[in-house]
């Protein structure tokens, strides 16, 4: 009977929990966006002329294939990441597209129109070099693959490999390049820096040496960078210090020396201290390259060449012309005249960055003429695509692939209410103009709500699809339940991104520039919408990781405008930055800056911002962390804005490092204070608001003794709250710190699992202090319930919903690498889960314990919307207290709404509004019509 | 959790046979609030299994005693620290003190809890110590002012060392054990095999009774219709 009540326990509460989307509410709150990365390899399918696709390998080791005319991906493949899934070299040949993957451990055939997968071989160890279509007698049959020292020939239909043949002197030879030309025979070009170049010659059919010869080139210290093959199988160099180029064909037996030609004799000169570059072009891997070639003289002047007989003639000169338009033109190769009307004036974007490639491809249109299409990738990692004439067809942001940080702003309010709130913020100026100006925003408003009307009426004409919601920067206004807000994305690119959260339109977009590569991004909302008519401010701090030096970007995260107010320098390394209570008198909070001499600067720093921290500074505490000594240290600010020790921790790093430090969040509301038992008791919680998770791993790694350390620090007093070790467990280790309990997950190394445990911390049956937490009086150290429990799936990433007032139960969002997002009720994880159940926790509502988590499929809340690689989830509160919004981010981007209590403040989608209406007209009209027949029987009574 | 309380009154004798070692206690209170840092007391330290920790401590002088007030007068901070050390007797060739663990609490509540205070080592899992705490007993600082000197003149100290807890791993080995007894409880009541029409066969065998019953009541009437 009792195993009957636990499973019946369990189901009631499943039941509750279970919150899986309808099938027509799919896309309604939420939406996902697919990016691919910085693009490396791009080749459009000149297969056949109406192909709409456009193949693209990028550095996030993704391969897809994008419409052409949309810029949708038609389908994408996302690899492995890191060394691993590495995409080498991408070659395409009709409808088959072939990748080298993970330097040279894979190749790969791709069907480009489907994107299914043909065959796959695994290479030869060795370090990949190059890859080479090979073709024979105009048909391209074959690919040749160049390690370091080998060499294989594989079919291009089948993927076996014809012949694998080792490479002569390989340890002291570097083979760089791969050329195949028309004549059935495969050069590998190899390179003794700075002394002479080899060349070996392979018969195509068996693999067999023809030929090897080596030739004298003193001054070459790389082939890659300053050679090329043009024309018929002549190697063309070109040389920094002699200023020169040479010439060698490569199947002429007789010619062992590079001819040199000066470049002085073609009146050119290389830009000093500029290493020259020179690009050919083999448009068909059967045929030999085009005779006209590239050379690049400083870094924006291009010279068109053409080798013809032995001769290097000059055909144009593309001289820089520094404008902040962008044009594009389509020159015939053969002659060096510009082609008539196929001028693409590019507009670049001022607040993004220069382009820095394109990928062309030109067409005969019907009539003839020369037609064609570029995509243009910026330094900011934005894909634009052109057609004729001048036509932006579509455009991509990639930056959006590496989100490193965002935060969610609410919308301003309409124009017409900020107008009626601004009376209250202006200085008055007399009864009368003051009556006035309410007249005249009252008249606004009316106006406004009439439009609105007209409007309602308007759409409710018109077919539901037809009617389009543009979504652009004017119209942009809160909502009744502040469920739309303004995403703010950081990226790691240095673009920041505002998109709207409802339908994901991007709003704005700034391209920092000079943003290091390994730069760190804080995100930092400084003052909120809500103080009208200032605007709202965000400041962007990003810090060197090598130098912690660090620069601040203010901005309004609704325009996406730089701010004019003055941004303190920051001469010395960042340590901590700290957002605090204090406001200035413009509204915005104080953010103060702590350096590497434990000096702090505040932002603002107005007189009137340092009187109110000379006021507070006795109460400003801090906290740093130095992983790389284990300390932990507490810092008191002072009146004149230096700082003081007043705590230490030191956790010894020959035994355990600190991988993460967490506090609670700063916008998060804890509605109850403790919680009501079975025996009607309270168990009160320990919400300490300065209390920091710290997670330290063991440094020995061995399965049997490592372990994964938690440490609960108070971070005013850096009292050590709780401090517990788990056993035979490894990182990685991901947290969340919130209300009263910590959640993390770890590798148990001794079962191979993950494994998730809960901390929970109570002061017990009765609080200290009920009026107010504070960590200097706190003498009693709170209880601590922890339990652990085995989750069936590995985990990328981590977060807690978060809703405004804290009335609903939480979640947790866990992101898993499968791309779903599972939201996992708290109620799970609750260490007083009984092993017995006993009338008491029943009546708690309390879930019996099992071991295992449990994963339903109805919890992911992004049904079979996955999120490649999902890096992070946000969560924000919405102004329905049952609604928190969710945005997972990773290659994709994903946003939804969750609920994690269900949505007991919204009236259902399908609510019966008019049988509720009529059965109260009803009743109403019952009631009046009772109503007089009483009083009619009332009146008759009193005659009789 | 391995606590091991020690309440020692100052001027208590020491233990002999006291195998451990002692470090110093050394604590600050300075009205300018710059910590120059003066012995309070010593720390004896006993390593192994169980960590035990004894304080001796010295009296407050009469010099420190107005210090101290002068202190919680302007609200100053009174703070302790200890050498960074391993509790392991082991380890006590190889420990060098790099450094100190400090920490603090407010003069004022410590005037006011009459020098009551619980003092916390907290060690990692190899005996480092890692921290320490300080809290007094009551922790509130209410402006209530001692006047009797004698109040301050002796500390009323708790310490203890607290080593890391191990956590919970999953529990696997209890819950089977549970689900194996349920399924054998389940297997013994002979109540819980009996199939359904075993158990319920007079409430059914009621029913149909019952069904008929009506049935049969209700054909006249129906019978009667059909025939007209």
């Amino acid at each position: 009977m009792a195993w009957l009540v636990v499973r019946l326990a369990i189901s009631v509460s499943l039941l509750y929990a279970a919150s899986a989307v309808f099938e027509d509410q799919v896309g309604k709150f939420d939406w996902r966006q697919q990016f691919i990365g910085k693009v490396r390899f791009a080749l459009f399918d000149t297969h056949s002329q109406a192909s709409k696709k456009l193949l693209v390998a990028t550095d996030k080791n993704v391969f897809a294939s994008l419409n052409s005319r949309t810029g949708d991906l038609f389908w994408r493949h996302v690899d492995k990441t890191g060394p691993e899934g590495h995409i080498d070299a991408l070659l395409m040949y009709g409808q088959d597209a072939v990748v080298v993957v993970g330097n040279g451990r894979l190749l790969r055939s791709w069907e480009t129109t489907v994107g299914g997968l043909k065959w796959e071989t695994v290479l030869d160890t060795g370090s990949f070099q190059a890859a080479a279509l090979v073709g024979v007698q105009d048909l391209v049959k074959y690919v040749a693959v160049l390690k370091k020292s080998a060499i294989s020939l594989h079919d291009l239909s089948s993927g076996s490999q014809i012949w694998g043949e080792n490479l002569p002197d390989s340890d002291s030879v570097q083979y760089q390049t791969i050329y195949s030309g028309e004549n059935g025979l495969v050069f590998v070009l190899g390179i003794v820096p700075n002394s002479h170049i080899v060349i070996v010659e392979y018969k195509i059919e068996d693999g067999e040496i023809m030929n090897k010869k080596s030739v004298e080139a003193a001054w070459m210290s790389s082939l890659e960078s300053s050679c090329a093959v043009v024309s018929s199988g002549i190697l063309l160099c070109v040389d920094q210090i002699t200023q020169s180029l040479y010439t060698l064909p490569l199947q002429s037996a007789e010619q062992t020396e590079m001819r040199q030609i000066h470049l002085q004799m073609l009146d050119l000169e290389v830009a000093s201290g500029f290493r020259p570059v020179l690009t050919s072009t083999q448009p068909n891997p059967a045929q030999p390259p085009l005779s006209e070639f590239f050379l690049q003289l400083s870094p924006d002047h291009h010279i068109l060449l053409q080798f013809k007989d032995g001769l290097i003639a000059l055909l144009r000169d593309f001289s820089p012309v520094r404008t902040n338009a962008c044009s594009i033109n389509l020159f015939s190769a053969d002659t060096g005249r510009k082609h008539l009307d196929t001028t693409i004036i590019y507009h670049m974007d001022p607040n993004g960055g220069k382009p820095n490639r394109l990928y062309v491809h030109a067409f005969l249109k019907k009539d003839d003429s020369v037609g064609y299409r570029v995509m243009v990738q910026t330094e900011d990692l934005t894909l634009t695509f052109l057609q004729q004439p001048g036509r932006v067809v579509w455009m991509r942001e990639e930056a959006l692939a590496d989100v490193v940080t965002m935060e969610m702003v609410d919308l301003p309010f309409t124009g017409t209410q900020a107008e009626l709130e601004g009376e209250f913020g202006k200085k008055a100026d007399g009864l009368l103009p003051m009556v006035l100006k309410r007249l005249s925003s009252q008249f606004i408003l009316l106006q406004a709500w009439l439009a609105h009307l007209w409007k309602l009426f308007y759409d409710a004409r018109k077919p539901r699809s037809s009617v389009k919601h543009e979504v652009t920067i004017d119209i942009l206004s809160r909502d009744e339940f502040n469920l739309q807000k303004m995403m703010l994305m950081v990226t790691a690119s240095g673009k920041l991104f505002g998109i709207d959260s409802k339908s994901g339109t991007i709003l704005w977009k700034q391209y920092l520039e000079n943003i290091q590569p390994n730069s760190v991004f804080k995100l930092i909302v400084q003052r909120t919408t809500a103080h009208f008519p200032h605007p709202p401010q965000c400041t962007l701090l990003i810090k060197n990781k090598d130098t912690g030096l660090g620069s601040l970007y203010v901005f309004n995260p609704i325009f996406g405008k730089k701010s004019q107010i003055s941004v303190p320098t920051l001469p010395r390394p960042v340590l901590q930055t700290l957002l605090l209570p204090v406001i200035d008198q413009d509204y915005a909070k104080v953010l103060l800056l702590i350096d590497d001499q434990y000096k702090v600067t505040a932002f603002p720093s107005t007189k009137n911002v340092l009187q109110q921290l000379q006021d507070t500074a006795s109460s400003i505490f801090f906290y740093l962390v130095d992983s790389s000594q284990g300390k932990l240290s507490g810092f008191r600010l002072r009146k004149d804005l230096s700082t003081e020790l007043i705590w230490e921790v030191v956790i010894p790093t020959e035994v355990q490092k600190i991988v993460a430090v967490k506090g609670k969040r700063a916008n998060e509301h804890v509605h109850s204070q403790g919680r009501v038992m079975g025996d009607r008791s309270v168990l009160y919680k320990y919400l300490n608001p300065n209390l920091l998770a710290v997670i330290t791993e063991s440094t020995d790694t061995h399965q049997e003794r490592s372990f994964v350390g938690i440490f609960l620090i108070d971070g005013v007093t850096g009292r050590i709250v709780h401090e517990a070790v788990q056993r035979k467990a490894r990182g990685p280790v991901h947290f969340v710190h919130s209300e009263n309990w910590v959640v993390y997950v770890y590798w148990n190394s001794k079962f191979r699992r993950n494994e998730f445990s809960v901390l929970e911390l109570f002061e017990g049956a009765e609080l200290y202090n009920s009026t107010v937490f504070s960590s200097l009086d706190r003498p009693h150290a709170p209880q601590v319930l922890q339990q652990s429990y085995i989750f069936p799936a590995p985990i990328n990433t981590l977060e807690a919903t978060l809703t405004e007032k804290g009335i609903t139960s939480r979640h947790l969002l866990v992101g898993l690498p499968s791309g779903n997002i599972l939201s996992l009720p708290k109620m799970f994880l609750d260490p007083r889960r009984p092993e017995l159940v006993s009338e008491q926790s029943r009546e708690e509502n309390l879930i019996p314990y099992a071991p295992e988590m449990p994963i339903r499929e109805e919890w992911f809340i992004n049904y079979n919307q996955t999120v490649s690689r999902v890096r992070g989830i946000y969560t924000a509160p919405s102004g329905l207290e049952s609604t928190c919004l969710v945005v997972a981010y990773g290659l994709d981007i994903y946003q939804t709404r969750v609920f994690p209590s269900k949505q007991f403040d919204v009236l259902k989608d399908d609510y019966d509004y008019i049988l509720i209406s009529s059965v109260l007209f009803g009743l109403f009209f019952a009631t009046m019509i009772s109503k007089r027949l009483a009083e009619v029987k009332l009146l008759n009574r009193a005659w009789r | 959790m391995i606590v091991n309380d020690f309440v020692c009154q100052s001027g208590d004798a020491v233990d002999t046979d006291f195998s451990g070692f002692s470090v110093p206690l050394e604590h600050s209170f300075e009205v300018d609030d710059v910590p120059r840092f003066r012995l309070r007391g010593a720390l004896q330290l006993r390593g192994g299994r169980e960590n035990s920790v004894y304080l001796s401590q010295n009296q407050l002088s009469e010099k420190d005693r107005s210090t101290l007030k002068d202190v919680a007068a302007v609200d100053g901070l009174y703070r302790i620290r200890v050498p960074r050390v391993s509790l392991q007797v082991d380890r006590q060739t190889e420990r060098q003190s790099e450094g100190y663990l400090t920490t603090f609490v407010r003069a004022c509540s410590l005037v006011e809890s009459h020098l009551s205070d619980v003092i916390t080592l907290h060690t990692d899992v190899s005996g480092y110590i890692i921290g320490i705490s300080i809290v007094t007993i009551p922790g509130s600082c209410r402006g209530i002012e001692v006047e009797d000197e004698v109040d301050l003149e002796v500390f009323n100290s708790t310490i203890s060392v607290v080593a890391p807890v191990t956590a919970p791993a999953p529990e696997t080995a209890p819950y089977i054990e549970r689900m194996e007894q349920e399924m054998e409880k389940k297997g013994k009541n002979p109540q819980e095999q009996k199939s359904f029409f075993a158990k319920y066969w007079y409430l059914i065998l009621g029913g149909a009774v019952f069904l008929m019953a009506t049935s049969s009541a209700q054909t006249p009437p129906g019978g009667a219709r059909e025939q007209s």
